[in-house]
């Protein structure tokens, strides 16, 4: 599904990612570990295309299509989903307007009929469930006066609304309480763990693969991947730390 | 919002706004229309004056008002207080009167010439007016008086209005027809000699609306009056009067929008309104006169006098405007407020893009005891633009307990664009609370990037964050109307970012 082939990418003067290689195949859910400053969230921006994060080497190839090549609504139409590990307030938009907006947005890039009102609604009301997530919230600004936790799990019902092919999900588990992690981590599994599907995981703990097992962990340091291994290697990390395994 | 019934409309106007929103860079409602037209010479003189008074068949006493008008005018001097740089105007290289040639008046806009209905087409007279006009059972009603350039070419609902005691035509004829209120409220809200551009809109005033409520009765549908200015080198000189007697109700609704010219052309309006006691006018336009080019070439310059009398205790004035057009903007709606416990209200979206200049705010005079008055204003600037929110809010010393809220927020686009505030605040009695807040914020790149990556394309992701953030004032605007508005911040800020 993804190819990711020699990967350099600089933001600003600095070069951060510098040779990075990655094959996502449908069905499978990676994990990206890594310390701070190994450009791991880098990572997950240039894939989604944001401004600034210039690719100056290698490429990346989603379904067969240049994915490089893309504008970042581009991408989103073409499955790709990026959970922010920060998301983003917008005043005065509620999450419904928002979602619908963009979800149609993304239905018309790809020659779909618009969903309308109520079939939006339906699957709205379905994916909060899903996350636990009241409605009302759903009615308020996007992200606006939301706690760290409700922002994760605001992106999972996006995610949940989307339905994207493959999701980058930078640190979503940062921030959220046990019982809040618990259903994050079993939206992503209903949500995304399909034959069709695949999930890239940045996160810094094994709590949040307890709950996603991941089929591939991956230890990102210094713009490469410097080792790659099963779920096991995640418990490895945790016990020895990066420096040691890497 | 009124009812349901209109919603599905509205989303089918939603689907076309996001279609227009599409049609990049160029002002898609720049054409032009080939009606015959009688001018009146150009120029400006006493005969000016007489002649479009003539061409009204006005009484005696109208043209003398003009005249005298036409002469404090002259001694005038042309404002130059507010932040707007543009060439001097010659007043004397402009035509003053151009009016369709030779119509009948028709008594239903069935009858008007198809050429004017397919301009309304093009200029999306909402579907609930179509319907209308197809003769749609159970349309939803909305009053046009049409105004075509200089004079309404016809008034529907005159009839319905009239079983409701609701007086809704051109002032034209209510100059002849109801003399005694024209007389007894022309001038009063805004006196001749109230500034430049009042002056010479009453001098030369081409033609407009007058609405009148009885006491006690709720207006039975929105009344609406669409302008647009088709003559070149034509100035528009609007004039509205609206008086609300004791406890009535009414809401009106003016949008214009202007054909591509070349040259600038002048628009100098003056609306005034007054309620009596317990009566509410709530008053809305949408804006969208041709504001020039990409290089800030041509547009219509927009001298507009809007002041309401909340005569009345109790009374209620309500001014919400969305300007996204005009090249030059000078426009501050305001409220005297005599009456006792009497309110004000105003709502503003301003949006200024490439080389527009709006300075546009409002007065809040409060004179009566207990008077509140709350002000939302929003600018938007983008491109080289500048956009100034000026008010004034201020407590006469005998007005006990008053009340001020005034929120004025500015959000840039780019870094070539300037946002100003200048609030006046007179306060001469200590019972008042007045409450000043202002933000300055830009979009930010996180917030088009995350917009970006749930689908919305860049133009799509600004409209959806503007909009956002003119929420609390489109609210305010009749249904009808906030999905065109919604359109018009979207088109008006297209290319201003990347």
């Amino acid at each position: 599904m993804l190819q990711i082939e020699n990967l350099h990418a600089t933001v600003g003067e600095t070069a951060i990612l510098k040779g990075l290689s990655l094959t996502i195949n449908a069905g499978e859910i990676h994990a990206i570990m890594g310390p701070n400053g190994a450009g791991k969230s880098t990572l997950a921006y240039t894939l989604g295309g944001r401004p600034g994060y210039e690719v100056t080497e290698g490429s990346a190839t989603f379904d067969g299509q240049d994915l490089l090549a893309l504008e970042p609504h581009e991408r989103a139409a073409a499955g790709l989903f990026l959970g922010f590990q920060y998301p983003v307030e917008i005043p005065g938009v509620s999450n419904l307007q928002f979602l619908r907006e963009s979800l149609n947005a993304q239905r018309k890039a790809r020659g779909q009929e618009p969903l309308s009102g109520a079939e939006f609604i339906k699957l709205a009301k379905e994916k909060a469930a899903l996350l636990r997530m009241d409605m009302e919230m759903l009615k308020r600004p996007v992200n606006v006066g939301f706690s760290g936790g409700e922002k994760k799990r605001n992106e999972m019902v996006q995610m949940g609304i989307i339905d994207p092919k493959l999701a980058l999900l930078d640190e979503t588990d940062s921030g959220l309480d046990i019982d809040a992690l618990r259903i994050v981590g079993e939206g992503i599994n209903a949500i995304m763990r399909k034959p069709d599907k695949a999930v890239l995981l940045i996160t810094h703990y094994q709590r949040l693969l307890d709950l996603v097992k991941p089929d591939f962990v991956h230890v990102l340091a210094g713009g490469r991947i410097v080792r790659s291994g099963g779920a096991e290697l995640a418990l490895e990390l945790e016990e020895q730390g990066y420096e040691a395994v890497a | 919002m009124t009812d349901d019934s209109n919603t599905a409309d509205s989303r089918v106007r939603d689907a076309d706004a996001w279609a227009a929103a599409e049609k990049v860079g160029t002002y898609e409602w720049g054409f032009t229309t080939d009606i015959e037209q009688e001018l009146a010479p150009k120029g400006l003189n006493e005969d000016t004056v007489r002649y479009i008074s003539a061409k009204k068949n006005e009484p005696e006493w109208m043209l003398e008002w003009r005249l005298k008008a036409f002469r404090i005018w002259q001694e005038l001097p042309e404002p130059d207080w507010a932040k707007l740089h543009y060439p001097p105007i010659d007043y004397q290289d402009a035509y003053y009167y151009a009016a369709p040639k030779a119509k009948p008046k028709v008594g239903s806009l069935d009858e008007v010439d198809p050429e004017i209905l397919r301009v309304y087409e093009k200029l999306g007279i909402p579907i609930e007016e179509q319907k209308v006009l197809a003769g749609v059972e159970g349309a939803r009603k909305v009053a046009v008086d049409a105004v075509f350039d200089s004079v309404s070419v016809a008034t529907t609902f005159r009839e319905e209005l009239s079983r409701a005691g609701v007086i809704f035509m051109s002032i034209s004829e209510a100059i002849r027809e109801h003399p005694e209120l024209v007389k007894k409220w022309l001038g009063k809200v805004v006196p001749v000699r109230d500034n430049y551009f009042a002056c010479l809109n009453c001098a030369v005033f081409s033609d407009g609306t007058f609405v009148y409520i009885p006491e006690g009765v709720r207006c039975p549908m929105e009344l609406s009056t669409y302008f647009r200015i088709n003559a070149e080198n034509t100035g528009q000189f609007e004039r509205t009067l609206i008086v609300a007697d004791k406890g009535s109700y009414v809401s009106y609704l003016e949008g214009c929008t202007a054909p591509q010219r070349d040259e600038n052309q002048l628009h100098a309006a003056v609306v005034e309104l007054v309620a009596m006691d317990d009566a509410e006018i709530k008053y809305s336009t949408v804006q969208n006169w041709y504001p020039g080019d990409a290089e800030g070439k041509g547009g219509i310059y927009n001298f507009v006098t809007k002041r309401g009398l909340a005569q009345g205790a109790r009374s209620k004035i309500s001014w919400t405007q969305v300007e996204t057009g005009s090249a030059v903007t000078w426009k501050y709606p305001s409220c005297v407020l005599n009456g006792e416990d009497s309110v004000g209200e105003f709502y503003s979206v301003a949006v200024t893009n490439n080389y527009q200049q709006a300075d546009t705010g409002t007065k809040m005079i409060h004179n009566g005891k207990g008077s509140r008055s709350t002000i939302v204003s929003k600018g938007i600037s983008a491109g080289k633009s500048n956009n100034t929110y000026r008010g004034l809010v201020r407590v006469a010393p005998s007005a006990e307990g008053v009340r001020n809220f005034t929120q004025c927020d500015s959000l840039l686009l780019g870094d070539q664009c300037g946002a100003h505030t200048v609030p006046y605040i007179e306060v001469r009695n200590p019972s008042a609370t007045i409450e000043h807040e202002a933000t300055t914020s830009k979009i930010s790149d996180d917030q088009l990037f995350y917009a970006m990556q749930r689908g919305l394309s860049q133009e799509d992701a600004v409209a959806l964050i503007v909009n956002g953030f003119a929420r609390e004032v489109l609210k305010q605007l009749p249904m009808e109307f906030a999905v065109e508005a919604q359109k018009l911040l979207g088109i008006s800020l297209e290319g201003s970012v990347g």
